[in-house]
């Protein structure tokens, strides 16, 4: 009977857990996810020539190792960001609105292939969004 | 050639304008045209500008209306230009048949939206615009028989709108808010006015919908009417979902109550709306 007693405490104990409030970057599926999100969006802009002129030069291993900091970070995921600010890595690239939105479009078709449900895309294309006003036009 | 006519060709002519068609906008963020052809929802115009188009883009939007009510049914045709995410021009064309008493009204709509501030997706703050509607009843006997001041008329309104990126359990939210200086019975189709008093008065409209997936909304409207001519006019509201496949179309199917028409009661009906960027 104390067998039975303590085991269920165990389950309700674990369920409290359980139903803590996660994370975005845990809902999403942590580390394993955002790498896969952000290979994706690498695949994206190698795709799209308009979007890609703006890497030319750029290391690309660096850009990933930083955006993968950065999704990390704001979906609280517990990554310190150690790139550069917004508007550093930006500044001169003179982003219109019409690229802008297309880069998004492609963040999204990445989250789509990596199977990121509708949802949890918005949650974080949310945290993103605001950073907008950091890059246009600069 | 009409105002009309006029109206149209500047329209077509837009797309031969060399810059680039609109694309620079999130899927379903660029919203319908509404029963004025305004950029908005389907019965309340919205701050956004009909088509996808940036700040170095034009967009070139058509649409078909028809809503079909007890005694009576509504059919728009308009098409509308919108130039670099600032200002919309529009045209449309109401053709108010009365099914019941026989007859039809006709009315032609020219707008003109200046967005003044904000964008509805990215900026804190809601997106601002400010518009005016000029309308002008081409069926002038039953207006006046009703005792309508006017056969042509002017609204003039303001709107907020904003989407809010995953606010409901991860769903985008979008709310517009207008508030609309008027005399117009019936959006116009019955006058302006009335002999004894043609004085504006500031209405509300109000519309909010969640985006259930980047190609289909529902949501819901409220247009707050005035009652000038003494016919109980009322207020509207409708209940909508919107297919928004690609920014090239967009199918909207609405359940609207558009309440006591010209005498006619409990005026409701389905609202079907078929529209999309040209170019
Ligand atoms: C919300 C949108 C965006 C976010 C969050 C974002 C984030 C980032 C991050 C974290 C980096 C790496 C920073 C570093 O190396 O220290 C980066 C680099 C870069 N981004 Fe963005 N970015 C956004 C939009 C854009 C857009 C719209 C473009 C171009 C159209 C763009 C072009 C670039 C380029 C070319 C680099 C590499 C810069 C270099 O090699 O020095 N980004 N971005």
């Amino acid at each position: 009977m104390v067998k039975l007693l303590s085991s269920v405490l165990a389950v309700v104990l674990l369920a409290g857990c359980a139903s803590q409030p996660q994370t975005l970057y845990s809902e999403m599926g942590g580390e394993a996810k955002v790498t896969e999100i952000v290979n994706n969006f690498v695949t994206e802009v190698e795709q799209e020539p308009v979007i890609l002129a703006y890497f030319e030069g750029s290391d690309i291993d660096r850009f990933i190792a930083k955006f993968e900091e950065q999704i990390c970070m704001v979906s609280g995921g517990g990554c310190q960001y150690t790139g550069d600010t917004m508007e550093q890595v930006h500044g001169g690239m003179n982003i219109s609105e019409k690229d802008f939105n297309l880069t998004v479009d492609l963040l999204i078709n990445a989250m789509d292939k990596a199977n990121v449900p509708h949802p949890l895309q918005n949650r974080l294309l949310n945290k993103l969004a605001p950073m907008r006003s950091q890059m246009l036009y600069r | 050639m009409t105002l009309f006519q006029r109206v149209l060709l500047v329209i077509a002519f837009t797309a031969a304008l060399p810059v680039s068609a609109g694309s620079g906008k999130l899927i379903g963020t660029a919203g319908l045209n509404q029963l004025e052809g305004a950029g908005g929802g389907g019965i309340v115009p919205w701050a956004t500008l009909s088509g996808y188009d940036s700040d170095s883009e034009v967009s070139v939007n058509a649409f078909l209306t028809r809503v079909n009510l007890d005694d009576y049914r509504l059919q728009v045709a308009g098409a509308s230009v919108s130039l670099y995410d600032r200002v919309e021009v529009s045209v449309a064309r109401q053709t108010f048949d009365l099914t019941t008493l026989g007859g039809d009204i006709s009315q032609n709509i020219y707008g003109a939206k200046v967005r003044l501030w904000g964008d509805v997706v990215y900026s804190a703050m809601p997106q601002i615009s400010a518009g005016v509607q000029f309308k002008d009843l081409q069926d002038e006997a039953i207006a006046n028989a009703l005792g309508s001041a006017d056969t042509s008329g002017t609204d003039y309104y303001v709107s907020a709108t904003k989407v809010h990126l995953g606010a409901v359990a991860g769903y985008n939210l979008v709310w517009n808010l207008t508030a609309r200086m008027t005399n117009a019975n019936q959006m116009g189709l019955l006058g302006f006015g009335q002999t004894s008093d043609d004085d504006y008065e500031v209405m509300l409209e109000g519309s909010v919908g969640v985006l259930l997936n980047r190609n289909v909304a529902v949501g819901a409207e409220y247009r707050q009417k005035p009652d000038n001519l003494g016919l109980g006019e009322e207020d509207w509201w409708d209940v909508f979902v919107t297919y928004i496949p690609s920014k090239s179309f967009n199918v909207t199917l609405a359940w609207a109550e558009l309440g006591s028409i010209a005498g006619a009661p409990d005026q409701n009906g389905i609202y079907l709306s078929l529209g999309g960027q040209l170019w």
